[in-house]
């Protein structure tokens, strides 16, 4: 059975209480604010409680705010039983970016995790293979951060090259 | 060939004879074998291309007949690349010894019943011995590499060749007691020029061991669906990987040419060889046209046959086909060879005659539905596409 | 060992014998004779079986993300091309139609269907693609050729359509970028006609042939809660018994008003969720393009093929989350905008990119040649993986 986004938010506020924040926005975009580090028991809940039976991590992204000073990773969660969505927001400070892993909860987060560390420096804390999946194992910073300076070379390798239009 | 030295020299020493074997030797490679795996490589592109939809090579020479050369001339022009690591010796034999096995089976290959190199009594015992060679090349191949997957693609290939030389050996073995002796131009002489008069048909048993050795001869060959020690998406070039020019030419002419190989002895034991239903006067005549037969039989059998195969069928797994060769094939070999004996001894004349017939017969009427499916194909498909020919730049819906 | 970055840990084994057995560790690399594109996996084997298969991806990464944060709304459209440059429109399709979501832009009727004979016919390309390499690493190297004899028919369609025979830029936001030519839509249906039939030719051809089903049946079968818990996507679940696709269940576009089957596996020849069933799927899906391309050739309105959106494009501040349906499932994009010219971040979570993290999992114990198989018949594409 199908249920709204302020059903799944009540449910979730009734065990979870402090813990979830807020419902923001409605429809396919509505969402609460989980603290970091209690996540992973707030996903095992969705995917485990008959009537809301998340089973599915459709997506897992980072975002960097460097105005508000957290980077946030959004979780896009889908129930192939009852059809129906709900999206989590985590909101880790920047300087030390920490959160709870849900690999256990959803495989699919195992990667998508990696990828979040590797670009932009959120470590999972939980993780069994947390290290780096799209750069080289020993690139330096995390290049999709609004701060990312790329280095000048990398094993020699100049990172810019003279314009060519130049007279 | 005895004869031929003492014919020319009045005293023979063994030295004479050698440099006429050679020199015979030569010329049946250098005019023959080599043309023959280098044509088959043309012959094969272009019937790969129609099958594929596209033309095959159409550029050097008259529809791209010159092709074969010039791939020959190309490849005796590359770099030749030995990996450092690799162990060198080892690495620079190994297509030698793989051609060593391909050419000398030549030497008992019959070709009209005059022509044949050596008529050596033991001639098909000589070219099963021979084509083991192979086995050796590829794995020096693999191994000396000093590449993992190289290394793989040769054990698999020493597997495959070793396993499969059982069910190939075991269905030579009921021709071998029909005719009482392993001189390949014995086992022609006792069959005729007719259908009903080749060993294919003798006794259900032989035309059972026909497609066993068919199949165990497609495998021995490294040929699709046997190709896994090659397989191109997997292991780039198996054992060949590393093997750059003229080198790795030398090891897929061996192939090539082994095809012509396997369709000369299957023409030879199974399909009556160089036999024709009349004697001319003019030997010439007899010969060529003796020659004709074998070698059209030889190439139809055991080269374009498949040729069509290996661009129709996928590839089997290494396990599976292991499991076909020991679990399958050698079994029913086993049953061909003690079933000949038994029909050998046991069977009236009459049963004899009547088996040919209706063994004919069926071949026959299989053959005759099948041609019967191709006309009937051909003709849907003219009817159903010939408004279908796509023209992107018409304007108008028009046919073809 | 060490294996290029990777600790491999390798099993040394001594048996009565006193012989010690090694693992073998191979670098199925990144250059190879594979159409899947650059992808490396380190096998350690045992011989020919495998005890495990790790995926090493990042070769193809070209920051796509990180350039959206660069170059604004508009100017995006052609590198989503890239984002998997064998179904592009796709991609084309995802990023307008997320754009649309955050600006409020509503896009004309005939803009719409344009969209989906583009996605469809988009489809039909990508899977021709899929399904003859992988017959082709299987080993059949006939049934890719007519493959991709087929493809050419469709390339010369898109490009009277829009330019391009790879990377299409064909979507807009707000519609489309050209109207459909004079006469492209006889063109569609002449190649429908010859196309449809075809498709039952590679039935006879390569499907049932008895030597690719014996390669396929019963390999690397994933059960739906596998599928769901890795988020497979498109046909790699519907082939495990899921019956879930974008287009049926959260229909955008015009897709309600289209009808057609969702084709899923049924273990027909070996277990629920095993290649042939991936195969199988796709070769099906091909069908059902066909049907909803021809009711869209009937249905199709006239009308302006783009909406009127501002060149400086501001959508307000916010997130969206948009599903479309791709050739090789479920493409979501996840976008959010901080109310300037440029986007704040755009996440492409990509099918390929969940295929390519269950391989570890089902291809334990299988043989390396059956390694290509599970590759394959997850039509795994290396710029979705990495983008």
């Amino acid at each position: 059975m199908a249920m709204d986004a302020a059903g799944v938010h009540a449910r979730l506020r009734e065990k979870f209480g402090d813990v979830v924040g807020p419902l923001e926005a409605s429809g396919r975009n509505a969402s609460a604010t989980i603290v970091p580090a209690r996540i992973a028991e707030v996903g095992e809940f969705l995917k485990t409680d008959p009537a809301l039976r998340f089973d599915c991590l459709s997506n897992l992204s980072g975002v960097d705010y460097p105005k508000q000073g957290h980077i946030q990773i959004v979780y896009h969660l889908f129930s192939y039983p009852h059809r129906h969505a709900f999206v989590l927001r985590v909101n880790a400070p920047r300087d030390n970016p920490q959160v709870a892993t849900v690999s256990g909860v959803w495989s699919h987060a195992d990667w998508q995790e990696r990828e979040a560390f590797d670009l932009l420096g959120v470590t999972f804390d939980g993780h069994p293979d947390l290290r780096r999946i799209l750069m080289p194992e020993d690139w330096p910073g995390h290049p999709l951060r609004k701060d990312f300076v790329e280095p000048e070379s990398y094993h020699g390798i100049p990172t810019s090259r003279e314009s060519l239009l130049k007279a | 060939m005895a004869d031929l030295v003492q014919s020319l020299f009045a005293e023979a020493t063994w030295v004479h004879y050698l440099v006429v074997a050679l020199l015979f030797g030569a010329i049946v490679v250098f005019g023959l074998v080599l043309p023959i795996a280098g044509i088959t490589t043309w012959v094969e592109r272009r019937i790969m291309g129609r099958m594929q939809s596209r033309i095959g090579p159409n550029r050097v020479g008259p529809a791209g007949f010159l092709q074969w050369l010039a791939d020959g001339i190309k490849n005796m022009l590359k770099e030749d690349i030995v990996p450092t690591a690799a162990d060198g010796p080892l690495f620079r034999f190994a297509p030698y010894v793989v051609m060593v096995g391909f050419v000398g089976t030549f030497a008992v290959l019959p070709f009209t019943s005059a022509l044949i190199i050596a008529d050596l009594n033991v001639g098909i015992l000589y070219v099963t011995a021979v084509t083991a060679l192979v086995v050796v090349g590829i794995l020096m191949a693999g191994w000396a590499s000093n590449n993992k997957w190289s290394l793989l693609g040769g054990i698999r290939s020493a597997a495959q060749i070793v396993s499969y030389e059982i069910p190939a050996g075991l269905s030579i073995f009921p021709i071998v007691m029909l005719t009482g002796s392993l001189s390949m131009q014995e086992i022609i002489k006792l069959q005729g020029w007719a259908p009903w008069s080749w060993n294919l048909f003798a006794n259900p048993f032989a035309f059972v061991a026909f497609f066993i050795f068919f199949v165990s001869a497609l495998a021995e060959g490294n040929r699709t669906p046997f190709d896994l020690p090659e397989a191109e998406s997997e292991l780039v070039a198996g054992f060949a990987t590393e093997y750059s020019g003229m080198r790795n030419l030398l090891f897929f002419m061996a192939e090539w040419g082994n095809l012509y190989v396997i369709g000369a002895i299957v023409t030879t034991l199974f399909l009556g060889g160089w036999q024709i239903p009349f004697t001319f006067e003019s030997k010439v005549v007899q010969h060529l046209l003796e020659f004709a037969t074998f070698f059209l039989k030889a190439y139809g059998v055991g080269v374009l046959v498949p040729i069509w195969l290996r661009w129709t069928l996928p590839r089997i797994r290494v396990d599976q086909m292991m499991s076909m060769c020991w679990k399958y094939l050698v079994p029913i070999a086993f049953v061909n060879l003690i079933g000949t004996a038994a029909w050998m001894i046991w069977s009236p004349v009459w049963l004899q005659v009547v088996t040919r017939m209706v063994l004919v017969v069926s071949a026959a009427a299989a053959t005759m539905m099948f041609a019967h499916r191709v006309v009937y194909h051909l003709e849907y498909a003219k009817l159903t596409r010939a408004h279908l020919l796509f023209n992107p730049l018409a304007t108008t819906r028009s046919p073809g | 060992m060490s294996l290029a970055g990777f600790e491999v840990e390798v099993q040394r084994s001594k048996d009565d014998g006193g012989v010690v057995t090694e693992d073998m560790t191979l670098s199925m690399g990144p250059q190879h004779p594979s159409t899947h594109g650059v992808l490396r996996f380190v096998i350690r084997a045992d011989g020919e079986v495998m005890k495990e298969a790790i995926p090493d991806i990042g070769y193809l990464h070209r920051s796509i993300e990180k350039i959206a944060e660069k170059v604004g709304w508009h100017g995006f459209i052609p590198y989503t091309d890239r984002v998997d440059y064998v179904a592009a429109m796709f991609c084309n399709h995802g990023w307008s139609f997320a754009c649309e979501q955050l600006a409020g832009i509503e896009v004309p009727k005939r803009a719409e269907y344009c969209r989906v004979i583009a996605d469809e016919l988009c489809r039909i390309h990508s899977h021709l693609l899929s399904v003859g390499s992988m017959a082709m690493d299987i080993g059949a190297f006939t049934p890719f050729t007519h493959a991709i004899r087929e493809r050419e028919y469709l390339n010369d369609l898109f490009e009277e359509l829009c330019g391009a025979r790879l990377t299409f830029h064909y979507m807009r936001i707000g519609g489309v970028g050209w109207d459909l030519p004079t006469g492209w839509i006889d063109k569609l249906s002449h190649f429908l006609d010859r196309f449809e039939p075809l498709v039952d030719e590679y039935d006879r051809l390569i499907s049932f042939n008895k030597i690719f089903v014996e390669r396929l049946a019963g390999v690397a079968p994933v059960t739906a809660e596998e599928a769901i818990d890795f988020n497979l996507v498109g046909p790699n679940l519907r082939a495990s018994g899921v019956r879930y696709d974008v287009r049926k269940d959260e229909p955008y576009s015009v897709y309600p008003e289209l009808e057609f089957d969702v084709p899923i596996g049924t273990g027909e020849k070996g277990i629920v969720g095993d290649c042939f069933d991936r195969y199988i799927v796709r070769m099906r899906e091909m069908r059902e393009s066909c049907r909803i391309l021809r009711q869209c050739i009937t249905q199709i309105p006239d009308g302006p093929v783009i909406a009127k959106v501002p060149r400086n494009l501001k959508p307000p501040a916010g997130d969206v989350y948009v599903r479309l349906e791709s050739a090789r499932g479920d493409m979501g994009w996840y976008v959010v905008s901080d109310g300037t010219a440029f986007p704040h971040r755009c996440k492409i979570r990509t099918g390929s990119f969940s295929a390519i993290s269950i391989v570890p999992k089902i291809s334990r114990n299988l043989m390396i040649a059956d390694l290509i198989a599970v590759i394959a018949s997850l039509d795994l594409v290396a710029p979705e993986i990495d983008r």
